[in-house]
């Protein structure tokens, strides 16, 4: 059997076991309200491990191994900044958002406000993160599989993304949030599994000397500072004619480094499919606890992350991390811009010389993946035993199945995330006026999971040429612009008021969705969504490919700002939230208005 | 009950000494913690961007400074959940708790 086969009967295994979860949580749901959290019910232990699952997607997995693996020391970065992040979720956010609200970010926003705008206001920009959260997910489960199955066709891809829809739709619709928490707990579990397994046998093969290890994946990256930050992000640039560095452009790209950075710690205590799991447990304290359990997990798993990285740039061949190399039609490796690559007067290298040639051609040698995404699968293969042994073929078929799980899971958080809010904020409380019966809203969010489960498909199948990490920096940088601003003026700034919350969050959405059309990623480079040709229309006034470091204090001098321009100012239902917030009391009863 | 006398229950509760002091008790050790760990990753983030040189520093074999600072902030993370959980546990729960109690008490009558 092949490891293709073998993929294929685990993932459907995971698939049925998920699916007999769902529908006996499912059949356990005895109020409306089990819907959006669960019962409430849930132990800090539990909730914890569902967050580590609802948090640690694919990009995690598969992308931070991979940019390890390709760029050493600056995919580290990634995982330091996803975990520094939820000390701002600790400290400052999951206590008083459990206390004081009850099913979506809205509730705690909306609690001394107007309700119509500032519900309107955070639903959408809900909708917003989560869709294009969800589009980065679908998309990277596309991709997963033509390099898990070896599928290429694009029709049996987009099947692919469909059945993985189709999944998610059914488990929310039928689970709510208590099945979506036992999906998102199973694949935690198996996440852990099968990270310490790779880990021990990486640090097994290097005697347990990481030393050993690093210098190992030094060596084989033919990269002298492969250790050190600088390889992929804040790079220094050089000036096209004189060949010496730019430092105005340097600066820039360092700049960049610091933005992504920012929206790193400061997106997740933002991301609304995050903050909705704080209500499944029944008081502050089992709140603090999943977080607690939460960082445990996330840091041991990021720390794990070193290993997986550097174990694959040591072990793998770059040949094989980049999925070999591009070539034209006589199948001469070929530069970036298409033409065959010269080499001590050879007019053309083979792909098969590769490995023998000069360091010139090696630099200009275009990869087919430059990714990385394949480097902890193809690890795993490498532990097992290596190409076409039996245990490479069963290892390589685990970690592909955990891969899958893990998309599964987060997909299934962020559509029950969106859905919620639409039902509970839009229609209960904007359209209905806070006058729709409980079973008629949970009505609404199962035919608005549909509905959003299937904009996600059509829009991951039209969006499959973006990429992942550019999608989910698009998520992170909204959720920190315009929701944290939002979530902690409401928390902790007694004069805020409706004005201020629907600038915070219209404000700082929009800022980093402009900044964005206008940066790097979509015109102006060869690699932009819109590649720059000779003489081609360009529009990268701004110069930072992360909106972040201008679009954050952006989203939070607009909260300040229409705040004070209003003079709205509800110090009664203040008390209120202050009071609920650092008490519980009334916990989980719904707001007066 | 009707809701403004609900709202007197909330307002007295929200200007007792006892709420205001934990009110106190919390800020004082979040907000200075916060400040702390967001100073300390963006130090850190920064050196990796403008002190490559002293970062790249070995240290015990092939690891460097830029490794000891970043799992570094693995430890500080660790060590801030361990201290909020103490601080938390000895200092905010109890009086959190019983204010909790008689606010319900309050808005049950």
């Amino acid at each position: 059997m092949n490891s293709t086969t073998l993929s294929a009967i685990l993932f459907v295994a995971f698939v049925a076991f998920t699916l007999v979860l769902v529908f006996r949580a499912g059949r356990t749901n005895k109020k409306s309200s089990d819907f959006y959290d669960g019962g409430g019910s849930f132990s800090g232990f539990q909730n914890g491990l569902a967050i580590a699952g609802d948090y640690m997607s694919a990009a995690s997995f598969l992308g931070i191994a991979g940019t390890i693996a390709l760029f050493g020391y600056d995919g580290f970065l990634y995982s330091i900044g996803f975990l520094v992040a939820w000390l701002v979720a600790l400290l400052l956010v999951a206590e008083p958002l459990r206390n004081s609200g009850r099913f979506t970010m809205g509730d705690v926003l909306s609690f001394r406000m107007r309700q119509l705008p500032v519900r309107g206001a955070s639903a959408t920009s809900t909708l917003v993160v989560s869709i294009f959260y969800l589009m980065a997910q679908m998309v990277g489960a596309g991709a997963l599989v033509s390099l898990l199955l070896g599928i290429t066709d694009e029709a049996a891809k987009n099947w692919i993304i469909g059945g993985v829809g189709i999944l998610m739709i059914i488990y929310v619709t039928v689970g709510g949030m208590k099945g979506t928490t036992y999906v998102q707990i199973v694949k935690a579990f198996l996440l852990m599994i099968g990270a310490i397994l790779m880990t021990l046998m990486v640090l097994w093969h290097f005697g347990f000397n990481i030393s050993d290890l690093l210098g190992a994946a030094r060596d084989a990256s033919g990269k002298e500072n492969f250790l050190s930050p600088g390889l992929k992000f804040g790079k220094d640039v050089l000036d096209a004619t004189t060949g010496v560095v730019d430092p105005t452009k340097t600066l820039i790209s360092k700049l960049d480094l610091i933005s992504l950075g920012m929206a790193l710690v400061l997106g997740t205590a933002g991301l609304p499919h995050i903050l909705i799991r704080f209500y499944t447990v029944p008081t502050a304290k089992a709140a603090r606890k999943s977080v607690n359990w939460a960082i445990g997990n996330i840091g041991a798993f990021y720390l794990m992350t070193i290993a997986l990285g550097f174990g694959a740039a040591a072990l793998v061949s770059r040949t094989t991390l980049f999925r070999g190399y591009k070539v034209d039609a006589n199948g001469c490796l070929v530069n970036a811009a298409g033409l065959p690559i010269e080499d001590a007067g050879n007019a053309c290298t083979k792909l098969d010389q590769f490995a023998s040639s000069s360091a010139a051609v090696h630099a200009a040698a275009v990869p087919v993946d430059p990714s990385g995404n394949v480097a902890a699968p193809q690890l795993a293969q490498f532990l097992g035993g290596g190409v076409g042994t039996t245990g490479g073929a069963v290892m390589l078929a685990v970690i592909g199945a955990i891969a899958f799980a893990t998309i599964l899971a987060v997909v299934a958080g962020l559509t029950l995330a969106s859905s919620s809010s639409f039902a509970h904020d839009l229609y209960a409380n904007v359209i209905k006026r806070g006058k729709a019966s409980p079973e008629s809203e949970v009505r609404v969010a199962k035919i608005s999971a549909i509905v959003i489960g299937a904009i996600a498909i059509v829009l991951a199948i039209g969006a499959q040429k973006l990429n992942v990490a550019f999608l989910v920096a698009i998520a992170f940088a909204i959720a920190a612009s315009g929701n944290l601003p939002a979530v902690l003026y409401s928390l902790f700034w007694k004069r805020f008021n409706t004005r201020g919350a629907v600038w915070a969050i219209y404000g700082g959405l929009a800022s980093a969705l402009i900044l964005l059309v206008f940066s790097p990623n979509v015109s102006g480079l060869p690699t932009s969504l819109i590649p720059l040709v000779e003489g081609g229309p360009r529009w990268d006034l701004f110069p930072l490919a992360n909106p972040g470091l201008v679009s954050i204090p952006l989203g939070f001098l607009f909260g300040w700002l229409g705040t004070i321009t209003s003079n709205e100012n509800n110090t009664a239902k203040y008390a209120e939230l202050e009071v609920r917030s650092m008490t519980g009391a009334a916990i989980g009863k719904a707001v007066q208005h | 009950m009707g809701s403004s006398e609900d709202e007197k229950v909330w307002q007295e509760v929200q200007a007792s000494p006892e709420f205001q002091d934990l009110k106190r008790k919390f800020r004082r050790f979040a907000f200075p913690l916060t400040v702390a760990f967001l100073v300390w990753y963006f130090l850190y983030v920064a050196l990796t961007a403008f002190a490559r040189e002293w970062v790249s520093t070995p240290v015990f074999g092939n690891i460097n400074i830029a490794f000891i600072l970043g799992v570094l902030q693995f430890v500080s993370t660790f060590v801030i959940m361990y201290l909020y959980e103490r601080y938390s546990t000895r200092v905010l729960d109890a009086p959190s708790e019983s204010l909790r109690d008689k606010v319900d008490k309050e808005l049950a009558k």
